[in-house]
């Protein structure tokens, strides 16, 4: 039975959340990720849930409770955004490479300074080396389903790792949209059972996390987790296929959108998908082959898939809403091109860096891309642009 | 000291499964000057026992018997707290029990 | 009520093996801990010398189930397993008469100075857990740089006995006086040189629901510059001079207990400072001609403390 509810994404991460029933969320207030922690600590108050509520006293702390909670034993999930996600930083390495499947929804947000409260990825692209699995939402819809579904990929026995669950700060978290939301029984039956796997409470079986690894040890403890990552992959894609066939809502760790007779496309993550969709839609109607692909999971990065769905195209557009000072592109196009670069058959790539901080893109800017990939001479280097400055 | 594994061979994660597995490591080569336990004078009061940092005194029946010589670093504090004078240190390897 | 006999048949938790310096202050208080209390243990741990000397992959010296997070977040980290705890026992997870204590340690660095913030957090919210900081008056395991612990004139590496300045400027912060501040429903300042002290105080804390905190003196052979030996008579002494009194915090009401509660009675002879100084290398300068001043400053802060806590104890 579909049941339809008016969510802002922060609601509808809240409402997933109390689902979910974790046993413990550990959190600190950030703008924009308010909202989402206020609608579950209303959840608490009102006995609609079991979870151990923990108010803590900043977002290291957040961090620092949830690991303890999840080596304790047991689900658990929190979110944060920019600066939040920056001070729990050293902590955030450390739930991954503890391997706990602690599940965070990140409201994208740019990084200080200046301090800025508005949408960007400088917060989590910040953190991508960190062992997280990374998942992008497009819309609310999307926050509500993954974060179902992180919960299976995260505890999944091959994998063991956290789960960041993105969405667009302001523009997603804030937005009410429709979303289809399954029943409390139904989310409890699509994640199962939680299974504890060396807990702490199990005082009968000690352990210890949490060593000193001299140079002895380190290397293979993180050879360990590249290892996670890369079966994370097919259990991102195993994982989405059942919540399609479950929900019959479809996901798979990449989007194309007109891609298969598309000479030039847009690669984009989040809701600026939703924006190059309805630009397709419109250029398509004129009879101009373009197309979109929206990376969905970005870590692991599904290079193979990637290429599998450029080769062959002629022009490419990154689209990256964050920048990584000092380098070659944002951290999205260096990803592509890098698993672009031996196909023989690949096309120009060429880097926007744009909305930092929350400027807007809109219909007209992303069709301005189209058009100069539609004009793109045969050869075209890679070149950076900063689409919406002004003075560029 | 450890024989070093592959990191297929380890649990993940840095976990450590065998709870109390540094008994394994003897950190009695460490010391310098060992305790000879005089049991005469000893009343097994205990104190040595309480204070050791290595958990070296060893108990048995509620009597202070000897010392664990794998772990004792030879700090010298069970002689230094021994009301009785039952525990003398002296230079290792150069006088016997 | 404790007896050492009867204490010897309880298991060891922390297992000898472990790499602390020989006659480390940390490592008895730990035992101590361990051995005053039966109930099953859950331990966190800050980065220090304690954490990082017991669990050198792939060892670990430690029986009951144990977690290192990070330097700063021992409190935070407990609350999360407390918190789950109480979760699992409300789902029926875990057995509602299950018992598991929880306790976090961290050394005078994670708890006085990076520290403070998660443990102030963590007691404010009333997890039902025991804080222990072993106080060992700097960083020790990065190479004895001064902490907010550190006593005035203590040389350390990063407040070193120069020319100009004589070791440490500043006086220790009272960290257990900013914990009372928290109103807990018990704290307590105890010495591994009164085991039996400390070891009653460990008993008592166990049967009391809620947060407590447990400041323990620490010596530090390598750092402190005496003799590996000495480690619980210079644990006694600091306690002999006032200058680490020990006490209790129970529900607001401060209760001098032991060897001060002796002195403060007048039954015991408190014991100047002087002694304590001239007992370890680290405050070896402050007898050179010219830096009698600071041992006179010095002893005129214990006594001022020290009044203010008799004082406090007599409400």
């Amino acid at each position: 039975m579909v049941r339809s509810m008016a969510l802002t994404g922060n609601f509808a991460a809240a409402y997933s959340t109390k689902q979910i029933n974790p046993h413990v969320v550990a959190a600190y207030p950030i703008t924009p990720q308010t909202t989402m922690m206020e609608k579950f600590s209303e959840y608490v108050a009102n006995g609609e849930v079991d979870t151990e509520l923990i108010c803590v006293e900043s977002e290291h702390s957040a961090m620092s409770a949830c690991v303890g909670a999840s080596a304790a034993g047991g689900r658990v999930i929190t979110s944060t955004a920019a600066n939040g996600l920056a001070l729990m930083f050293e902590i955030v390495y450390i739930a991954a490479s503890n391997r706990l499947p602690i599940i965070m929804c990140v409201m994208n947000r740019a990084l200080s300074a200046p301090i800025n409260i508005h949408g960007d990825h400088s917060d989590s692209m910040g953190c991508r080396d960190s062992g997280w699995i990374q998942i992008y939402n497009e819309n609310a819809q999307e926050v509500y389903d993954t974060t179902i579904m992180g919960v299976r990929i995260g505890e999944h026995k091959d994998v063991r790792l956290p789960v960041m669950v993105n969405l667009d700060g302001f523009i997603t978290s804030h937005k009410i949209e429709k979303v289809d939301v399954l029943e409390d029984d139904e989310v409890q039956k699509f994640i199962g059972e939680y299974k504890p796997v060396y807990p702490l409470l199990d005082t009968d079986n000690p352990v210890t996390y949490g060593p000193l690894d001299l140079t002895d040890y380190y290397f293979e403890h993180k050879r360990q987790q590249v290892e996670a990552m890369k079966k994370a992959l097919p259990v991102v894609k195993k994982v989405s296929k059942e919540y399609s066939n479950f929900t019959g809502r479809q996901y798979d760790i990449l989007e194309p959108y007109h891609l298969d007779d598309a000479d030039c496309a847009i690669v984009t993550m989040s809701s600026t998908a939703g924006t190059t969709k309805h630009v397709v839609d419109k250029l398509r109607a004129e009879g101009k082959k373009v197309g979109m692909l929206k990376v969905r999971l970005f870590r692991p990065f599904p290079a193979e898939d990637i290429r599998e769905q450029l080769a062959g195209m002629k022009q490419v557009a990154v689209l990256d809403r964050s920048e990584s000072f000092g380098a070659y592109g944002g951290p999205l196009y260096s990803e592509v091109r890098n698993a672009m670069y031996d196909v023989d058959d690949k096309p120009n790539i060429v880097d926007y860096i744009f909305g930092l901080g929350g400027r807007d893109i809109n219909a007209v800017n992303i069709e301005n891309i189209f058009n100069r990939l539609m004009s793109a001479p045969a050869k075209m280097p890679g070149d950076v642009n900063y689409l919406g400055v002004r003075g560029d | 000291m450890s024989d070093e594994k592959t990191w297929k061979e380890i649990p993940w994660g840095g976990l450590i499964l065998d709870a109390g597995n540094a008994a394994e490591y003897h950190t009695g080569d460490w010391r310098t000057e060992r305790p000879v336990h005089i049991m005469d004078n000893c009343k097994h009061c205990m104190y040595c026992w309480i204070c050791c940092p290595d958990s070296a005194i060893i108990v048995e029946d509620k009597k202070m018997v000897g010392v664990d010589f794998n772990y004792c670093k030879g700090c010298g504090i069970c002689e230094n707290v021994c009301p009785f004078n039952a525990i003398k240190m002296v230079i290792e390897g150069q006088e016997g029990d | 009520m404790v007896n050492l006999k009867q204490l010897t048949e309880r298991e060891e938790r922390l297992t000898g093996g472990h790499r602390l310096c020989a006659g480390c202050g940390a490592s008895i208080i730990v035992r101590q801990i361990l051995l005053a209390t039966n109930y099953p243990v859950v331990v966190s741990c800050a980065t220090g010398c304690l954490e990082v000397s017991t669990t050198i992959y792939p060892y670990t010296a430690w029986k009951n189930p144990f977690i290192h997070n990070a330097f700063e977040n021992s409190a935070a980290t407990i609350s999360g397993a407390e918190a789950m705890f109480k979760a699992q026992q409300r789902v029926g997870g875990i057995p509602k008469d299950k018992k598991v204590k929880f306790i976090a340690f961290g050394g005078d660095g994670g708890t006085y100075d990076i520290g403070v913030q998660s443990l102030s957090g963590a007691l404010e919210r009333g997890h039902d857990f025991m804080y222990v900081c072993y106080n060992n008056e700097a960083y020790m395991n990065t190479g004895i740089q001064r902490s907010s612990a550190t006593p005035r004139g203590a040389a350390t590496t990063t407040s070193p006995a120069g020319k100009v300045i004589p070791g440490k400027k500043q006086y220790p912060k009272d960290l257990t006086e900013v914990i009372a501040g928290h109103h807990l429903p018990y704290a307590a300042q105890v010495s591994p040189g009164y085991y039996m002290d400390l070891m009653k105080k460990v008993e008592k804390a166990m049967e009391i629901e809620g947060p407590k905190f447990m400041n323990a003196f620490s010596p530090c052979p390598r750092g402190w510059r005496h003799a590996s030996n000495a480690s619980i008579d210079v644990a006694k002494l600091a306690v002999d001079c006032c200058f680490w009194p020990i006490y209790e915090i129970e529900d607001d009401k401060y209760i001098l207990t032991g060897q001060s509660k002796l002195i403060a009675s007048g039954k015991k002879e408190k014991v100047p400072m002087s002694d304590y100084l001239k007992s370890q290398g680290r405050f070896k300068h402050l007898f050179a001609p010219g830096n009698e001043e600071v041992i006179a400053e010095i002893q005129a802060e214990v006594d001022k403390r020290w009044e203010r806590l008799v004082k406090l104890s007599e409400l």
